[in-house]
């Protein structure tokens, strides 16, 4: 789910009570700017990709196989924002940075890279890009907060674009998934039945569809979740400059 | 006075924080308890200068002067100790045997009602079924809970885990597409065996742990050790050997059942247990001098 900001509440808490956090260490300051500056031109390659990819082609169709390499590269790269949260450098919970890491990965190899037939459809750009723009503007919030010089424009971003990009993504995910049904079942995709030596079965059919049934909880909570925490930084900036 | 607070916190039931003041009377306030004046049946957490504070705490001892200022923080539903595993183990118990005996609409409509020709499933159903009667006879006789209680969110969420998890592992093992263990009836008697001794076991543990409670009293706390029972003598070695065994049990239903679903949950509760395990053996090893060095938190040696 293209939850992006979820996990990182604590951080948006530390640009309104800089004073009581104690940051990380220098060295992992460091390595987590190197880390941010990397993800934020990994997405800006892929941007620039689906750009180009369009204007040579002249259509909107397909552009997924121009971008594929590097869209897996950076966004399985993700995965080590995991690390960064358990191992503490980065304020978050690592079961909440865990759960969007893991449905985007999932997304994007288990669905997208999985499934041939899907890669060719629309939804496919929708989520795509929704996910380009937002991890663009992250990261390089991130870059920004870790060197103390952020732009207002860039916060103001931030907690204004998933407005239209969250829902947008969504809608991309879940016409996908829905896109995959009909060939997971006709060709038992990652299933296994019964009888077998270890009596255990796996519908992958059914999966997808409570994964896409699981968005219906999900999706309202994370939004309504972000929108407040849109009213507390930007309001709390309003005042600051107000003074 | 104390008597007209109590009688308006019933009357409101506070939603958010709730500032109280009083007088604290001399005579009373030397034997009066928290607990005697607020517990009606509602569940609070009484803050006083920024510190939480104990039904047990008698109001002289605050550290307040004639004027206290107590604040409250509602904490919802609760549902005490004794119903929380009644619950959560009748369930267990009445799914699976939905299962074994195989009601409608669960397999296909010529299986209903019909039983595996399989000794192992029969054996299988025994064998969960009477590991929780034991837990429920545990629950009701020799468990001795404190007063303390469990919000009602978390109970709703533990039943969900174990019911459902107890109905997906029946699912595979009263299937009649079943196979029984690749090594037959010598793997399936052997886990057996080992499934009986570590029920035992972790029976002779609970025993042990709440005749510990008794000996000391309430305000002597000793930490376990292990008595003639040669069960307890887990005790050597690991700091929760109810757990090790619990894991014990579990690991050989797996085997004995050659069952994957079984195994997952076998090793989600080992997680659980080995966190609880750990912060048990910090607790002691925190609070007694004296604690034995040889001990692990729940696998001897290891771990």
């Amino acid at each position: 789910m293209s939850a992006p900001d979820m996990g990182t509440t604590k951080t948006a808490h530390s640009d309104v009570t800089p004073k009581k956090k104690r940051g990380p260490g220098a060295l992992a300051t460091a390595y987590l700017v190197i880390y941010n500056v990397v993800m934020t031109a990994g997405w800006l390659v892929i941007a620039v990709g689906l750009v180009r990819a369009y204007l040579v082609r002249g259509s909107y169709h397909g552009l997924y196989f121009s971008i594929e390499k590097p869209l897996k590269f950076f966004q399985t790269g993700a995965l080590l924002e995991i690390l960064h949260c358990a191992v503490g450098i980065v304020p978050s919970s690592v079961v909440l940075t865990g759960f969007q890491v893991l449905s985007r990965v999932f997304l994007t190899w288990a669905v997208t890279h999985s499934v041939r037939e899907v890669q060719s459809e629309d939804s496919v750009l929708l989520f795509v890009s929704a996910w380009t723009i937002t991890e663009i503007i992250r990261y390089s919030f991130y870059t920004f907060s870790l060197l103390n010089h952020l732009p207002y424009l860039i916060k103001w971003a931030r907690y204004t674009f998933f407005l239209v990009l969250y829902p947008m993504g969504v809608t991309g995910e879940l016409l996908t998934i829905y896109a995959a049904l009909p060939y997971v079942q006709k060709t038992g995709l990652y299933s296994v039945t019964l009888p077998n030596k270890y009596n255990f079965s796996f519908d992958y059919y059914t999966f997808l569809i409570l994964t896409m049934v699981s968005y219906i909880p999900l999706f309202p909570q994370l939004y309504f979740h972000m929108m407040r925490q849109r009213k507390k930084v930007l309001a709390h900036v309003e005042e600051y400059k107000t003074e | 006075m104390i008597c007209n607070y109590r009688k308006r916190l019933v009357e409101n039931p506070i939603h958010f924080k709730w500032k109280m003041k009083f007088l604290v009377c001399e005579e009373r306030s030397r034997t009066t308890t928290l607990c005697s004046l607020f517990s009606q049946g509602l569940v609070y957490n009484v803050f006083s200068e920024g510190k939480s504070l104990r039904d047990d705490d008698v109001l002289q001892n605050l550290p307040v002067g004639t004027t206290a200022t107590l604040y409250f923080r509602d904490l919802g539903p609760q549902v005490g100790w004794t119903m929380v595993f009644l619950a959560e183990y009748f369930g267990p118990l009445f799914i699976y045997l939905l299962f074994y005996f195989r009601a409608p609409y669960i397999y296909s409509h010529q299986d209903a009602f019909t039983s595996s020709p399989h000794s192992v499933v029969t054996l299988a159903c025994a064998c969960h079924t009477c590991h929780y009667i034991k837990r429920l006879i545990e629950t009701i006789f020799v468990h001795r809970f404190s007063h303390g209680t469990m919000p009602l969110r978390t109970i709703v969420r533990n039943c969900v885990y174990y019911w459902a998890f107890s109905a997906w592992l029946a699912f595979y093992i009263n299937h009649p597409l079943y196979t029984p263990p690749s090594y037959g009836d010598m793997q399936v008697n052997y886990a057996l065996a080992i499934f009986v001794l570590c029920e035992l076991g972790n029976f002779s543990i609970h025993v042990a742990l709440n005749n510990l409670k008794a000996e000391g009293g309430p305000k002597c706390r000793k930490f376990p050790h292990p008595t003639k029972n040669p069960f307890t003598w887990l005790f050597f070695f690991v700091s929760c050997p109810n757990y090790t065994y619990e894991v014990g049990a579990w690991a050989s239903f797996s085997v004995m059942t050659q069952c994957l679903p079984v195994a997952l949950f076998t090793f989600l509760a080992f997680i659980q247990m080995t966190i609880w395990a750990k912060g048990k053996h910090k607790t002691y090893s925190r609070e007694f001098k004296d604690y034995p060095h040889l001990r692990m938190p729940i696998i001897p040696l290891l771990l």
